[in-house]
């Protein structure tokens, strides 16, 4: 009887498992191993079908001044949003965490760029950044500077994308912190005030020391975000002027779906999932060691 | 007495911080508030700032006479929801198992489950194209909700949930004569309604605003969502009016920006609670 019961929960746990199986499976197993072995044949044509040519794809890679481009903007355009979102976004949350008057028209301002899809942010953000019409250009020729292409410099695209992706991730990150400040006792303030501590002490040596497991998580995030959002280069730049702002994953879709290579697609996926891959390790050993802080 | 006198008195330092405050959340709405200035002005004020303008509602018109954008809505509206209703059911079935029911091999099956927190359907378009190529599901709806039904992220939320909720209710079901899914459906589904609140509403914003993927899987007006729809309608080489493309921008972002508006308090509070678990 015993046994009948044990098996049961077996099968009903499979059973009711089963639905989300089949497609996970189907949209994320099956076609992460399946790029692992496309990126090993050749791209296929009407006349030449597609071949095995083991690394050659990967060598191709390694020629590809593109990839190489992509890379460094990705990292880049990581290094240019992260620390400016993260420390905005501790700003707004130590903000709006006080009784101030209007706290909650403020603590709106600061997330609504959050729900708006990028595609839109990038509609209202290409209208300021277009030379003579533009918005930045107006106000710059009150003071006499001459005008200027943000988006069409190779030199200013990336700074440009990069202010606009801040402004609409600063108060998505906030949130977590807004979250993490209320569960931190306020008796340690009152402490740190008795015992004369400045405010800027108190941040430095309290807050910021119990902020540290949120700002790991938010900094995971915005590190996989920085990868996966490439939404606004189809509205403001298509990755150019020759590629100065083009991101991997925009790069994997121009090559499978603008020049129809799926394999060199496959082995640009490969890169990238290397990448996620190696992040999920750090995530690992750093909220790991987030266990033995506590 | 004296101490707490001192504290009220209102400092330098706090006028100050609540002045940066609002100062910040100028500058942080400033750019939504110009996409509304140019959406209801005519071209010729689009930059310029005279308040004696006249306020018009022609970009709309222009806007929805040159795109399906009430189509383009419906599409939207119609993916969202069954999104919505195919997650929580594959989730909530999904997450009842992993909580519930220590199978044979549980661990590794949601270890692998985990892996699409990471790897998301969008970094595979090339090989889910052709999988749904494979199945005649190309330019669908079911083709653009398919690989987003399963979700990691709900089946994690939920499990979390349904873990807290106390054995001895459940005890207490089932010995009213309740299984499985009488358990389900009377114990956990009902005490889990703040998380499918806060999932519910992170899905939404998600996948009202997701871009990529419809845009590879879609390729008419039928079933195109708002994203798609506006990212055609604004690519620069379409070359529309700057006011019009205004107009467009916030009859897409309308009908999200208009719910987060009304339940500021429940959206902010749902992503707090989805990003703590």
């Amino acid at each position: 009887m015993l046994r009948h019961r044990d098996t049961l929960r077996h099968v009903y746990g499979w059973l009711l498992l089963t639905p989300a199986a089949i497609l996970l499976v189907a949209f994320t197993h099956y076609p992460t191993v399946r790029t692992v072995i496309d990126s090993l044949f050749s791209k296929g044509s009407a006349i030449r079908p597609s071949r095995f040519i083991g690394m050659d794809n990967y060598r191709a890679l390694l020629d590809d001044p593109v990839f190489w481009k992509v890379l460094v903007n990705n990292a880049w355009f990581a290094l240019g949003t992260i620390p400016t979102s993260i420390i905005l976004a501790i700003v707004m949350a130590l903000l709006v965490n006080r009784a101030i008057p209007g706290r909650s028209l403020v603590r709106m301002a600061y997330f609504t760029p959050t729900i708006l899809p990028m595609i839109a942010v990038a509609n209202i953000w290409l209208f300021f950044y277009s030379p003579d019409i533009g918005l930045i250009d107006q106000i710059t020729a009150l003071f006499g500077v001459s005008s200027h292409n943000w988006l069409g410099d190779p030199s200013t695209v990336l700074p440009a994308i990069i202010v606009m992706t801040v402004w609409k991730e600063a108060g998505f990150f906030m949130i977590f912190y807004l979250a993490a400040l209320q569960n931190i006792a306020p008796e340690l303030r009152e402490a740190a005030s008795l015992e004369g501590a400045s405010r800027w002490y108190y941040f430095r040596r309290v807050l910021f020391p119990l902020l540290m497991p949120t700002t790991l998580f938010v900094l995971i995030n915005a590190v996989l975000n920085s990868f996966k959002l490439v939404d606004h280069l189809f509205v403001l730049t298509k990755g150019g002027p020759d590629n100065a702002s083009n991101l991997l994953l925009y790069y994997i879709f121009e090559s499978a779906f603008s020049y129809f290579d799926a394999t060199y697609a496959a082995t640009l996926t490969v890169i990238l999932l290397l990448l996620l891959a190696l992040m999920a390790l750090v995530q690992f050993f750093l909220l790991d060691k987030r266990i033995h802080y506590r | 007495m004296n101490a707490t006198k001192t504290r009220r008195l209102p400092s330098v330092a706090d006028a100050l911080e609540t002045t940066g405050a609002w100062l910040l959340a100028i500058v942080w709405v400033s750019p939504l508030l110009y996409a509304f200035w140019a959406a209801f002005h005519g071209s010729e004020h689009a930059i310029r700032f005279d308040l004696t303008a006249p306020l018009t509602l022609d970009n709309f018109r222009a806007a929805l006479s040159q795109a399906p954008f009430l189509r383009y809505g419906l599409n939207t509206f119609a993916l969202v929801t069954m999104l919505l209703v195919a997650q929580f059911v594959i989730c909530t079935l999904a997450a009842y198992a992993f909580a519930r029911y220590s199978f044979a091999g549980s661990r590794l099956a949601f270890a692998l489950v985990l892996v699409q927190l990471m790897i998301t359907p969008e970094i595979l378009i090339v090989e889910n194209y052709a999988t749904l190529a494979s199945l005649g599901l190309v330019d669908t709806l079911t083709g653009i909700g398919l690989p987003y039904m399963a979700s990691a992220f709900g089946i994690f939320l939920l499990r979390q949930t349904f873990k807290s909720t106390p054995k001895e209710l459940e005890e207490a079901a089932r010995l009213e004569g309740c299984g499985m899914f009488g358990v389900l459906m009377r114990v956990y589904v009902p005490l889990a309604r703040p998380t499918y609140l806060a999932y519910g509403l992170v899905s939404i914003s998600h996948h009202w605003n997701n871009f990529l993927w419809p845009l590879v899987i879609t390729n008419s007006v039928e079933v195109r969502p708002l994203t798609v729809g506006l990212g055609i309608f604004g690519a620069p080489e379409s070359g529309v009016d700057w006011s019009i493309v205004s107009a467009a921008t916030l009859l897409s972002v309308a009908p999200l920006l208009i719910a987060f508006l009304l339940f500021q308090r429940q959206f902010v509070q749902s992503f707090m609670h989805a990003g703590i678990k």
